[in-house]
């Protein structure tokens, strides 16, 4: 019998911290058999081989902040059967998206001797700004658990399974205690999507956003209740305005608050 | 006249975006340029008028690879700052969740980015075909690191754990005595390391280097220390700036860093190692001993035994940290912002990581620098490199591309890191 031939995988990075990809690395109890199922074509923090395209699956981390990646990505897409981003730089802009509220050229000043040397675009946005992503994968850094559902399911034909609803569900189920109830810190849990497994609150603080949005988020509200309780704007603005801080609905959030 | 060039378009095994360039001119090698490419980030801009207490989440996303070092010296830097201190069990813990990252760290770099390299691989996934049990071993010890890193900061990358005075949530000692007997196996594997990557082959290849990194009293250095070197270098960290500058070059989104005067110098394990070895702890220095590691050590591509070595440490100073804990009342000290500028500095698994602060009476961050390990060895990789070649010219293209990638590699440089730092400039 003929051996099927074992799907191509790339691991693409833009402006990123490495952080996503490096979560593939860290499966150490999974890499092997991993690497049994799919052929690793194209992971240049992990190997010097470079398989050509194209590709069945190709994992995107980091958000576009140049020119030149501004075009590539549109190589990454042609070559991708598949293509799905891999957490909030990829998904949302990143941190590196607070560019996107100021004047980017009083950043390259503040930053390099020579601001003449570099060059980047005003603004860092996700790559389905570019490009048609298949899956978006949450998350400053991605799950794990997330990364392997994604994997096993795309390799063998179906949706993955991660969930859409808040933190607020994976806290209860954790049994842990309500920040928003007892007054505890800031929490962004009842507007943040779910895949930490309630982390933050565990840890005696307040979710602060590293999902994302979760679907139909109702975030004047939440900002409404903090504000009763004496949170001031500066704060709010601080809170929405972080690792997702271009996603929509947490963009308008810190906008409405910025006075 | 003969030229010939060296061209690494797309540097693999390494965190971030570079390449190498090199010119060679009959014999003589006319340019050298590690290339980082790797997107700016603008890290130092965007933290203007950001919370001080914001500052380790904020910093930990410059690297995936090395968030608790970010954490790390931000929170030292902001405690400097609004004149606190942190002791007795928090600051413990604060070397006990280093221990881990170090031991991920350079489980991920000997192993998976460099091994392959002396072992004539292109990844650890091709080793692990010949060599599957080391790569077993080496996938565990990693994950003893990450486990630490994840039970104290409450995940491996960008933990949420690490606070400005201390912690959120205390670990108990039961959970940390759930990790004592993977520390111990851990340990164990790491001497093995030594002693396995003690036998790679090594380019004949040394040079004068001046070594700087931390210096404590009694400890091999984590989060305190004078920054010294082998060349009479003696400061403390706030003294940084006075004693280094940065340079801006049009190749590079990174800018280098020199000794103000002197020119290049190396941080990282192999720095750390000329200059503590006295502190390593009894294990650590029996494994290196055994090894033939002999003082002073100047050949880089070694490095890899001295990361072998250093995660020997990290693993028993892990145990004996578990072994002394005792759980605090509190996580954390109260910390209030008061205006001022804050130091602080910490040894990142590849170098140390300098951060200052400027507060406002509010806390609110008026203006931050950042200088990581890469950018500070940025200039003796090239030095390197320019050395390195001219002997071997009669090597095949692809075999002298490989070994320049592999000198480049002893640094387990981190471009990530490298991109974001940079210079504030005040005009």
């Amino acid at each position: 019998m003929k051996k099927e031939r074992k799907p191509k995988l790339a691991i693409w990075k833009f402006s990123s911290c490495d952080g996503c990809q490096l979560s593939l690395l860290d499966c150490e109890d999974e890499l092997l058999a991993v690497a049994e199922n799919i052929e690793i074509a194209n992971f240049p923090e992990a190997s010097r081989l470079v398989v050509k395209g194209p590709y069945d699956l190709s994992l995107v981390e980091g958000s576009i902040t140049t020119p030149h990646d501004a075009e590539r990505i549109h190589q990454v897409r042609r070559s991708s059967k598949v293509l799905v981003t891999i957490g909030a730089c990829a998904t949302a802009g990143g941190i590196q998206a607070l560019r996107n509220f100021k004047d980017v050229r009083e950043f390259t000043s503040i930053v390099y001797a020579t601001p003449s040397y570099i060059e980047t675009l005003n603004k860092s946005t996700p790559i389905t700004d570019h490009v048609f992503v298949d899956f978006e994968l949450r998350g400053c850094p991605i799950s794990k658990v997330q990364l392997v559902e994604v994997l096993s399911a795309f390799l063998n034909g179906r949706k993955p399974t991660t969930p859409t609803y808040s933190v607020c569900l994976e806290c209860k189920r954790r049994g842990t205690v309500c920040g928003l109830v007892t007054h505890g810190p800031p929490c962004l849990g009842p507007v943040t999507q779910a895949g930490c497994d309630a982390l933050c609150p565990s840890y005696h603080r307040g979710c602060f956003g590293c999902f994302g949005p979760k679907e139909t988020p109702n975030t004047p509200s939440l900002a409404e209740y903090w504000k009763g309780l004496g949170m001031k704007n500066l704060e709010l603005l601080h809170l929405f305005r972080s690792y997702n801080a271009y996603a929509e609905s947490f963009r308008k959030e810190s906008e409405a608050h910025e006075k | 006249m003969k030229s010939r060039s060296i061209k690494v378009d797309y540097l693999a095994r390494v965190e971030g975006e570079g390449g190498i360039q090199i010119k060679v001119q009959d014999k003589v090698v006319t340019d050298v340029r590690f290339d980082i490419f790797e997107p700016p980030r603008f890290f130092e801009a965007f933290l203007r008028g950001r919370m001080f207490t914001e500052a380790p989440d904020i910093t930990a996303r410059i690297c995936g690879i090395c968030p608790i070092a970010y954490q790390m010296s931000s929170i030292h830097a902001m405690e400097s700052a609004c004149g606190v201190s942190v002791t007795g069990q928090l600051r413990a813990l604060r070397r006990l969740i280093y221990c881990g990252e170090w031991i991920e760290s350079h489980a991920l770099h000997i192993y998976m980015l460099h091994a392959p390299d002396f072992l004539g691989y292109q990844d650890v996934l091709q080793m692990a075909k010949d060599h599957g049990d080391a790569v077993k071993q080496a996938l565990k010890l990693k994950k003893t690191g990450n486990e630490l890193v994840a039970l104290v900061g409450g995940r491996e990358i960008h933990p949420i754990n690490v606070r400005v005075g201390g912690f959120y949530r205390l670990p108990t000692k039961q959970e940390l005595n759930a990790l004592v007997d993977r520390l111990k196996w851990a340990r164990d594997a790491a001497v093995d390391t030594v002693r396995l990557t003690a036998t790679f082959p090594f380019p004949d290849f040394e040079r004068e280097y001046e070594y700087v990194s931390l210096r404590h009293d009694n400890e091999y250095p984590f989060n305190e220390g004078r920054l010294i070197s082998n060349k009479g270098l003696n400061i403390p960290i706030s003294e940084y700036e006075n004693n280094f500058a940065e340079e801006h070059v049009s190749y590079s989104n990174a800018l280098h860093s020199v000794l103000k005067g002197r020119g290049a110098y190396h941080v990282g394990p192999l720095a750390r190692f000329n200059l503590n070895f006295d502190r390593l702890s009894p294990v650590a220095k029996e494994a290196a001993t055994a090894a033939g590691l002999t003082l002073p050590l100047n050949n880089p591509f070694k490095s890899i035994v001295v990361r072998s070595v250093e995660t020997v440490f990290a693993c028993e100073e892990a145990l004996r940290i578990i072994q002394e804990y005792e759980m605090p009342e509190k996580p954390f000290v109260d910390v209030h912002p008061k205006a001022g500028v804050g130091y602080g500095c910490t040894e990142a698994p590849r170098g140390f990581l300098y951060h200052r602060y400027r507060l406002n009476e509010k806390g609110l961050i008026m203006d931050a620098k950042i200088i990581p390990p890469t950018s500070q060895n940025q200039k003796t990789m090239e030095l390197d490199l320019r050395e390195f070649v001219p002997p071997r010219l009669n090597l095949t293209q692809e075999k002298l591309t490989w070994q320049c990638e592999q000198a480049i590699r002893n640094y387990d440089p981190c471009i990530s890191c490298a991109t974001h730092f940079v210079r504030l400039d005040i005009r």
